[in-house]
């Protein structure tokens, strides 16, 4: 149905032209899901930019043919590319809310699409358009064809981008990172019911995402993409489960999976032996009963409603849930960012939550507890060298001057693997992942005993990601940290804690050790959770086969 | 509509505190400052019975607060004062004289936005092209220009050396009759009374100073257009319009247009500060009869009153221009209505 | 030591690059930046340099047309207008520097304190502003200066006050965005007070945004203080000043005088073009997506 043939796309940019693309390859058959993985500037998106002939300004197509059904997509005229988009081939985009026209009602949207196509007229556009509302399972479609995208929940958005692109039947939907930035329960209701829609259609459809897993679980075929090239298709059961190709490799390892260790995410070559931590029985830190309300404008708001657990020393505890459950409210008032509204903290013996966080800041015990952003890119003063960044809670905190601070943030950089020469660069110099490690650097300076991780791997492709996870890991095998690992991702947690902590609507709703919890969930949420998370193939045992090639 | 219609109510009633808040700065600025108020009010030939009776007559001898209270019982009586230049209350002179600075400031604010948003929007849409470059020209020259510069510019082109443009003198050549007085507004009185010639004749005394302040508001216009038409074009919601198939025309202005509207109509705001204060420049270099040149006049023979009469009338003018701004605002963004809920 | 050194070395030598880069792409940047140059040069060194005495009146030459003598002819007064103009510079950029010197650190510090904090503090504050741009910002003026009295000093006030809302507006959102960001509670977890992480850590992110406000608002400054003058507030004749100057010459206009009104209303246009041009310029060093 579709062909590209050597598509190359380039940009014009300040530096000179940009190849984006270089000369892929792809097929897609009727009613086949072709998915196109790739971490991010691999080209992927620009790949369904260009075949919609949609590119931002600047880029083009500067070789190969795009086919789709006998129709030359590169040279047709852009009146013919019009009947094409929309009719034949939909998109759906990443962040649905902002894909969707702020000031006009959704239903006007959809009607907008169907009329431009003579799927209809002007008296029967309107129940056109809330017949497409409710293919897409949403409730109570007339009162929300008067909805504007603002007043709705981000799945809700989702789902009438999908109506939209599928008002007109096309026969090919192509979804560029659909859940991306949607929860985790979100996610799988919205590619349950695309990959539904699209198979009661008999649609081709192309998925295109960063997600491994998640691709291998809706897709048939898979392209995996790496700087502007394809470096390896096929199915998707036999990509995940026997990849070819070195990068596919390092990209399956790096997946998170339910019978991964944080060791077994790296590449197989580049596995140092295991450091073990051993939790000890000893509280650390005990939380109990604390409550956080803010006052909004319609009565008070419950963010925290009461949550108890402990934290023993060297343990690291997963704090688990999706966004709005408090997890953050949490983390903030243990790290005394923010004044508890009621409840105790208690860290060895002291209770926290009497001394205002305003005055926490000089306080002795402040360069014991830490925290490690979710973000990055947004924890580093942008004016600041890393030099300067993890320099500071030594000046501030610990009264180093001189060359006693150079010192230690020498030592701090080889401790989180941060090349030294890398130092006296600022943040918009360095990648995400070494800005990971200078927060990192940053947060345990001190040689804190108890480090809060805010998603720290959120914002991060999943091959930096697995190795950050394990720098975490030797850290705490050789800091004897605890830490308390605040995620959305179970499968992220897993691997770093002894025991998880999960969260809904700020109460904690089940609790216990990791196995226990992920293998034996009691509580419905839990299972609801688990359920919706990526489940990629089993990979099959090629490994040992490998390592004994390795070791030969 | 029960929701549009409450933030509406919600928006008129937030006016109040601005408008107490301006009345409170024009007090201040009279009567609160070093110097003696009742000598400024008197005016310069005044001896020191009738400052002692200026004194009396505006409670200058009662404390602070009590004056306060007086003055805002006088403002709601409408009483601004007398002026000493013309000896009539200063309100008389105000109402007089508005429509002159009204038909003015909406006239060349009309002609700048009719010129300004197509060729923002054209700038937009065609970056990097001829209609860009000359729309950055226009942009930053026009903000450079200094209104009465510009004015006396025009006049010796247009009327000394072309000879084209009528004496700068007003709003009507001696040899023509004012029309009879309906809204105030030369153009529109004269068509009332169905007389073309007047009509002309006042439009071709407009058209210079318009252009002047036309000249110089089309700048902030042009520039938001085209930087909100380039924020709105490269947004999510007009890929997804594309992806759609949705055609050019609709994708620009049913999509792009209608969201690039809303900075525009913020920005007008802050546009109708600097025409009303470029306003008074241009009067006074046109020798326009409006408001503005009647505070030129008081200045310079210090008449107290007129000016603070000027000042105040400006602010609550501004204050609702600002108002009717928001309102239309209100109804372009339903993301307004829906916070003032 | 070293470490300082090291890291602003490889900042400038960033900065630096992006300078050369932006000024090379943008011609008119540079234009402006010599334009500046020659500004500040006029205003330095001027009264010493211009061949007459600016306030030298002379019946014999008045009204003369502009010749090898007079550059830009004499004024009715026969005072040498090339003179009057260059000398004009210091006393025209002096009230713009003043008046935004003073309204950017008031400004600045009222912005960041409402931005961080927050609370009833902003409210008032974003009340009083509210009620300052209530009033068409150049009648304000007019108004400040006819009640304070009609002096230089009154004039830097006056365009002072109708300043510093912009900047504290400013001001205010750039500290606002940022007081919850990573890097600011970074920074408290790192044991700084509100006080440090204010001035220390958020204020200095919001510098760039505001130079670019700065120079625009010279050129602002300028027009308003000229705008001023020539409907007779603050400065007064014989001073010479661009304002009150093109008021003089706009008598002599309509008869065919253009020079007297024309030099000093093009120095006062080419100054404020000259802050312009320097502000889009700045704007697009400081952020190149926000070129407009």
């Amino acid at each position: 149905m579709l062909s590209i043939k050597d598509l190359s796309v380039g940009f014009r940019t300040r530096r000179g032209d940009v190849q984006a693309v270089r000369g892929i390859s792809l097929e897609l058959a009727k009613g086949e899901t072709l998915g196109i993985v790739g971490e991010s500037g691999s080209g992927k998106s620009v790949t369904s930019f260009a075949l919609m002939r949609i590119l931002d300004a600047g880029g083009s197509i500067t070789a190969g043919e795009v086919t789709y059904s006998g129709i030359d997509l590169r040279r047709a005229s852009e009146r013919d590319m019009r009947t094409v988009r929309g009719r034949e081939i939909s998109m759906i985009f990443q962040n649905p809310r902002a894909a969707l026209n702020p000031i006009r009602k959704v239903g006007h949207q959809i009607e907008d699409v169907l009329r431009q196509h003579a799927r209809a007229t002007r008296n029967d556009a309107r129940e056109k358009a809330i017949q497409a509302l409710r293919d897409v399972r949403i409730n109570d479609p007339e009162a929300r064809y008067h909805a504007y995208p603002f007043e709705l929940s981000g799945g809700m958005c989702q789902r009438i981008v999908i109506a939209l692109a599928l008002a007109c039947d096309p026969r090919l939907l192509i979804a560029d990172e659909p859940t991306t930035g949607l929860d985790i329960t979100t996610q799988k209701a919205v590619m349950d019911l695309s990959q539904e829609l699209i198979r009661a259609r008999g649609m081709g459809s192309i998925l295109i995402t960063h997600d491994l897993g998640l691709a291998a679980q809706y897709c048939d075929r898979l392209a995996v993409m790496k700087d502007g090239e394809i470096v390896e298709t096929g199915p998707a059961q036999q990509v995940f489960a026997d990849p070819q190709h070195e990068y596919t490799r390092r990209l399956v390892e790096a997946t998170p999976r339910p019978d991964a260790t944080v060791r077994s995410l790296l590449p197989e070559d580049r596995r140092p032996p295991e450091l073990t931590h051993t939790p000890s029985e000893t509280p650390l830190l005990e939380v109990r009963d604390l409550r956080k309300t803010y006052a909004g404008k319609a009565g008070p708001v419950h963010a925290v409603k009461g949550i108890s657990f402990t934290v023993n020393q060297g343990q690291s505890v997963g704090l688990v849930g999706e966004s709005g459950c408090g997890k953050s409210t949490t983390s903030s008032m243990l790290v005394r960012l923010l004044d508890t509204t009621d409840g105790e903290i208690l860290y060895q013996g002291t209770d926290l939550a009497q001394i205002p966080a305003e005055q926490f800041g000089k306080h002795p015990l402040r360069g014991d507890i830490q925290m490690v952003f979710q973000d990055a890119t947004d924890s580093l003063n942008p004016r600041h060298s890393a030099r300067a960044c993890i320099a500071e809670p030594l000046r501030r905190l610990a009264g180093l001057r001189g060359k006693a601070v150079h010192e230690r943030v020498e030592e701090l950089a080889e401790l989180t693997g941060l090349p030294a020469n890398l130092l006296d660069r600022f943040p918009h110099q360095l990648s995400g992942g070494q800005k990971a490690r200078v927060g990192i650097a940053r947060a345990i300076a001190l040689d804190p005993k108890f480090l809060i991780l805010d998603e720290p791997t959120a914002a991060l492709d999943v091959s930096i990601q697995a190795v950050i996870l394990n720098l975490l890991a030797d850290l705490r095998a050789r800091l004897g940290m605890s830490y308390l690992f605040v995620s959305h991702d179970l499968n992220v947690v897993r691997l770093l804690c002894d025991e998880v902590i999960v969260m809904q609507n700020g109460e904690v709703v089940e609790a216990g050790p990791t196995e226990q919890v992920m293998s034996a969930p009691q509580h419905p949420y839990t299972r609801a959770l688990l359920a919706a998370a990526p489940r990629p193939p089993e990979r099959l045992n090629t490994t040992p086969l490998l390592h004994e090639v390795h070791n030969a | 509509m029960n929701a549009q219609l409450r933030s509406v109510f919600w928006r008129i009633l937030q006016t109040l505190p601005v408008v107490f808040g301006v009345v409170v700065i024009s007090f201040v600025l009279t009567r609160a400052l070093p110097g003696d108020p009742a000598v400024y009010f008197a005016g310069a030939m005044a001896d020191e019975q009738s400052i002692e009776e200026v004194r009396v007559a505006l409670g200058l001898d009662k404390p602070l607060w009590h004056q306060f209270f007086l003055y805002v019982g006088d403002l709601l009586q409408g009483d601004l004062g007398n002026s000493i230049s013309t000896g009539q209350p200063v309100l008389t002179d105000l109402a007089m004289r508005l429509p002159a600075s009204l038909e003015l400031t909406l006239f060349a604010l009309v002609l700048a936005c009719a010129i300004a948003i197509p060729l923002g929007v054209l700038a937009a849409v065609r970056q990097g092209s001829w209609v860009d470059h000359l729309c950055r020209v226009l942009v930053t020259a026009g903000v450079s220009l200094p209104t009465f510069f510009t004015g006396i510019l025009l006049i010796y082109v247009f009327y000394y050396l072309l000879g084209i443009a009528p004496s700068p003198l007003g709003r009507l050549d001696f040899i023509y009759f004012e029309p009879p007085r309906v809204t105030g507004f030369y153009l529109i009185d004269s068509l009332i009374d169905g007389d073309p010639e007047t009509f002309f004749a006042a439009l071709r005394q407009l058209i210079l100073p318009a252009t002047t302040l036309a000249l110089f508001t089309l700048a902030p216009i042009a520039r938001m257009t085209r930087a909100s038409m380039l924020t709105a074009l490269s947004s999510d919601y007009i890929r997804t319009a594309r992806a759609a198939g949705l055609s050019g025309a609709m994708v620009l202005f049913g999509y792009a247009f209608r969201n690039a509207l809303l900075p525009v109509v913020t920005t007008l705001g802050m546009v109708f500060s600097f025409v009303l204060g470029a306003n008074v420049l241009v009067e006074k270099v046109f020798a326009w009869p409006g408001i503005g040149s009647y505070a030129v006049e008081a200045l310079v023979v210090s008449d107290y009153a007129a000016i603070q009469g000027f000042v105040l009338a400006m602010a609550l003018l501004f204050v609702f221009l600002n108002l009717v701004i928001d309102l239309s605002y209100t109804l372009i963004d339903p993301r307004i209505r829906f916070n003032a809920k | 030591m070293t470490t300082t050194t090291a890291s602003s070395v490889s900042r400038q030598s960033g900065l630096w690059a992006h300078l050369v880069y932006v000024l090379r792409d943008n011609p008119v940047t540079l234009l402006s930046f010599a334009l500046f140059a020659f500004f500040v040069g006029s205003a330095v060194f001027g009264p010493l340099l211009v061949p007459y005495d600016p306030l030298a009146t002379n019946a014999a030459q008045a009204l003369q047309p502009p010749s090898f003598s007079h550059w830009f002819g004499t004024d009715n007064l026969g005072r040498d207008v090339f003179s009057r103009v260059i000398v004009a510079t210091r006393l025209d950029l002096s009230i713009s520097v003043a008046a935004v010197a003073l309204s950017f650190v008031i400004g600045s510090v009222l912005g960041a304190i409402a931005g961080y904090w927050g609370g009833w503090l902003d409210a008032v504050l974003n009340r009083v502003f509210d009620t300052i741009m209530a009033f068409p910002l150049f009648v304000l003026a007019m108004g400040i200066v006819a009640a304070l009295g009609n002096t230089i000093e009154n004039i830097v006030y006056a365009t002072a006050i109708i300043n510093i809302p912009f900047y504290a507006r400013l001001v205010r959102a750039e500290v606002n965005i940022r007081r919850e960001s990573g890097f600011a509670l970074a920074a408290r977890l790192s044991g700084n007070s509100h006080w440090r992480v204010l001035a220390f850590h958020i204020f200095p992110n919001a510098l760039p945004p505001m130079m670019v406000q700065v120079s625009l608002n010279l050129g602002w400054a300028i027009l308003n203080a000229a705008g001023l003058s020539f409907i007779g507030l603050g400065v007064r004749p014989p001073e010479p000043e661009w304002g009150i100057m093109v008021a003089q010459g706009a008598d002599f206009v309509v008869s065919g005088h253009w020079w007297v009104a024309l030099f000093p209303g093009l120095w006062l246009m080419l100054a404020v073009f000259t802050f312009n041009l320097m502000g889009d310029g700045l704007r697009d060093i400081v952020d190149p997506r926000r070129r407009t």
